[in-house]
């Protein structure tokens, strides 16, 4: 078995954000990467699964951006993936899903991926459209919000998480692409020998320009905060102070506390 | 302008939501039409075409059949934006489309502007403007974001949709919810832990402050992914709505799909270290502070 996963690289979501030069998408200068948080749960998924198949299946992990990315990568690999696949592109950013889509696609495509694995969406630019698109564009069956998988004997039983809690249960076999929801599993943490062994590990780097033979579809025209709806009262200093001015409050405006 | 409107069908109803896609066709000044796959007893009052697929023959679920159908529909109505909600059937369906058809999809449309489509992004801290490159766009719009302005009247014209095939994906069945557990529904005060709680172990401080003002517990969904919280105290889109007079979110940034659980909330004090996170948006009291350090001293202050 041949397992791919995508993974991408996003600023921590707790950081301040401003539009850079372009004014398209954010300015990277102080901001902390890590791994897009539901690319844990799809690298989690893989590796699990090659556990269960007996170290049989092959995990490549696959980044597109710039040469930071690696960092992701090498976490990856640390997490149990076998080997790598980083598309360097300097501009990732002004790539649109199609465009990022018909990268990954246009690198799998002769490669015999039995299953591909990506996170539902990136917390960053939130399209939820790169793992869909890039199935549609190879071919294979796809389900999205993947909350529960099991394999067995070229079966996939999957479960997708629908709104209000309810799931939908569906079978498909492979080749297929699994888009992974939160709460699918519990990804690991990189053990030290695990993050030794993975410096062994081959990543090898193409230039975006081998993959990419696709023109944009879409682009971004602007990057800004949301306007502030503002009226709320914002409370900053000293801890028992606050406390104080808040029970204040909720007695004033509240049928609460009396 | 024409949009094509695809409508949702859950377990034999029309979802109400769907009505949510004909107050943004009306936003965007466009003649619409309906994409119904559901049953002719539920196709809703409305006074333009209804293209209509029988979910008996084609199933509720089954995205290769029923991007046909849409694609189908495409062929005879030629709209500009083919439009979804941002839900679980619209993220699924909508990339489908749009890649067979190879034109632009934008995800989670808020607004509209001159320079095209307005998205969130960054966790919902920020905003981008995103334009089609080409003429025809598949759009799907956040739930909420364009209202309903009353139902709809007027008698549809039925157009019947078929196409002939398999899918790759075979639905097996719906799971339902959890049932056991609690009703945050009809509590009076909610407070909730974030993951900015940062500990299972600090989960208790915030059950205190619930039990001090008279509340339950609440929680965001990292906080029960991770196993802190059981799953009946999520608020959100996967978890309960919940409609309080105080709602108190310790450590949650206040992402869409935490709002759309307790944006019904009567009041909201958000606790935070982060002075922009998204939640200060919804918040009638915002309290810049480390969740460990206030929450304790609120409890205390409440006990005396
Ligand atoms: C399809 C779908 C459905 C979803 N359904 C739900 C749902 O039902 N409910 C839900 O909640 N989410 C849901 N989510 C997830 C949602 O998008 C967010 O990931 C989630 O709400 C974030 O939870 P959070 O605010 O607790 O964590 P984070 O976004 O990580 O935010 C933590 C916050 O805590 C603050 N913080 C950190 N440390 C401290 C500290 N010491 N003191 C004070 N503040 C601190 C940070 O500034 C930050 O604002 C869904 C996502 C998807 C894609």
């Amino acid at each position: 078995m041949n397992i791919l996963v995508c993974i991408k690289q996003v600023p921590d979501m707790e950081s301040r954000f401003k539009a850079n030069g372009e004014g398209v998408w954010y300015e990277e200068t102080d901001l902390a990467f890590r791994m897009n948080e539901y690319d844990e749960y799809a690298v989690e998924q893989a590796v699990k699964l090659k556990e269960q198949l007996g170290d049989a299946p092959e995990v490549t992990v696959l980044s597109i951006g710039p040469d930071r990315v690696v960092e992701a990568i090498k976490k990856a690999l640390a997490m149990g993936c076998d080997r790598a696949l980083h598309v360097r592109d300097p501009a990732v950013h002004l790539k649109d899903p199609w465009q990022i889509a018909s990268i990954i696609s246009g690198y799998a495509r002769d490669k015999g991926f039995d299953l591909i694995f990506t996170g539902m969406q990136s917390q960053d630019r939130g399209s939820a459209q790169v793992g869909v698109t890039v199935a549609e564009q190879l071919g294979y069956a796809c389900v999205t919000t993947l909350v529960g998988f099991s394999y067995a004997d070229g079966a996939i039983t999957a479960r997708r998480e629908l709104e209000g809690g309810v799931k939908g249960v569906v079978r498909m076999k492979t080749p297929a692409l699994l888009t992974c929801q939160l709460g699918l599993n519990v990804p690991r943490y990189p053990t030290l020998p695990n993050i030794m062994k993975a410096k062994k590990k081959e990543i090898v780097t193409v230039p975006v320009a081998d993959l990419l033979k696709e023109e944009p579809l879409a682009a971004t025209t602007g990057f800004y905060p949301p306007a502030k709806k503002g009226g709320g009262i914002v409370l900053e200093g000293d801890v028992a102070d606050m406390a104080d001015r808040l029970v204040g409050i909720l007695k004033d405006k509240t049928a609460v506390l009396r | 302008m024409k949009a094509l409107l695809i409508c949702e069908y859950r377990e034999g109803k029309l979802l109400d939501s769907s009505y949510e896609l004909l107050a943004f066709a009306g936003k965007l000044g466009a003649d619409s039409a309906m994409v119904l796959i559901g049953d002719a007893v539920n196709v809703p009052r409305y006074g333009g075409t209804v293209y209509l697929a029988d979910a008996a023959g084609y199933g509720e679920y089954n995205p290769d059949l029923h991007k046909q159908l849409v694609l189908a529909a495409v062929a005879q109505e030629n709209p500009d934006y083919i439009v979804f909600q941002h839900s679980s059937y619209g993220w699924d369906l909508a990339p489908r489309v749009a890649a067979k058809l190879k034109v632009a999809q934008i995800s989670e449309v808020i607004g509209i502007n001159d320079d095209g489509f307005e998205v969130g992004c960054c966790n919902a801290k920020m905003r981008r403007t995103v334009k089609p490159a080409g003429a025809k766009a598949v759009l799907t719009v956040q739930a909420g974001a364009f209202s309903v302005q009353g139902e709809p009247q007027g008698t549809p014209n039925v157009e019947k949709l078929e196409i002939a095939g398999t899918g790759s994906v075979e639905f097996v069945g719906y799971e339902p919810a959890e049932a056991k557990g609690i009703d945050l529904g009809k509590a009076e005060v909610i407070v909730s832990a974030g993951r900015g709680v940062g500990k299972k172990d600090n989960v208790p401080v915030i059950a205190a402050l619930a039990k001090a003002l008279g509340g339950e517990l609440g929680a965001s969904r990292p906080v029960v992914d991770a196993g802190w919280v059981e799953h009946s105290h999520q608020v959100g889109t996967t978890g309960q709505t919940v409609s309080p007079k105080l709602y108190v979110a310790c450590g949650i940034s206040g992402a869409i799909q935490h709002l759309a659980g307790m944006k019904k909330s009567d009041f909201v004090v958000a606790i935070n270290k982060d002075k922009d996170a998204p939640i200060g948006d919804v918040a009638d009291v915002l309290i810049v502070a480390d969740v460990m350090q206030f929450v304790p001293a609120l409890t205390a202050k409440l006990q005396k």
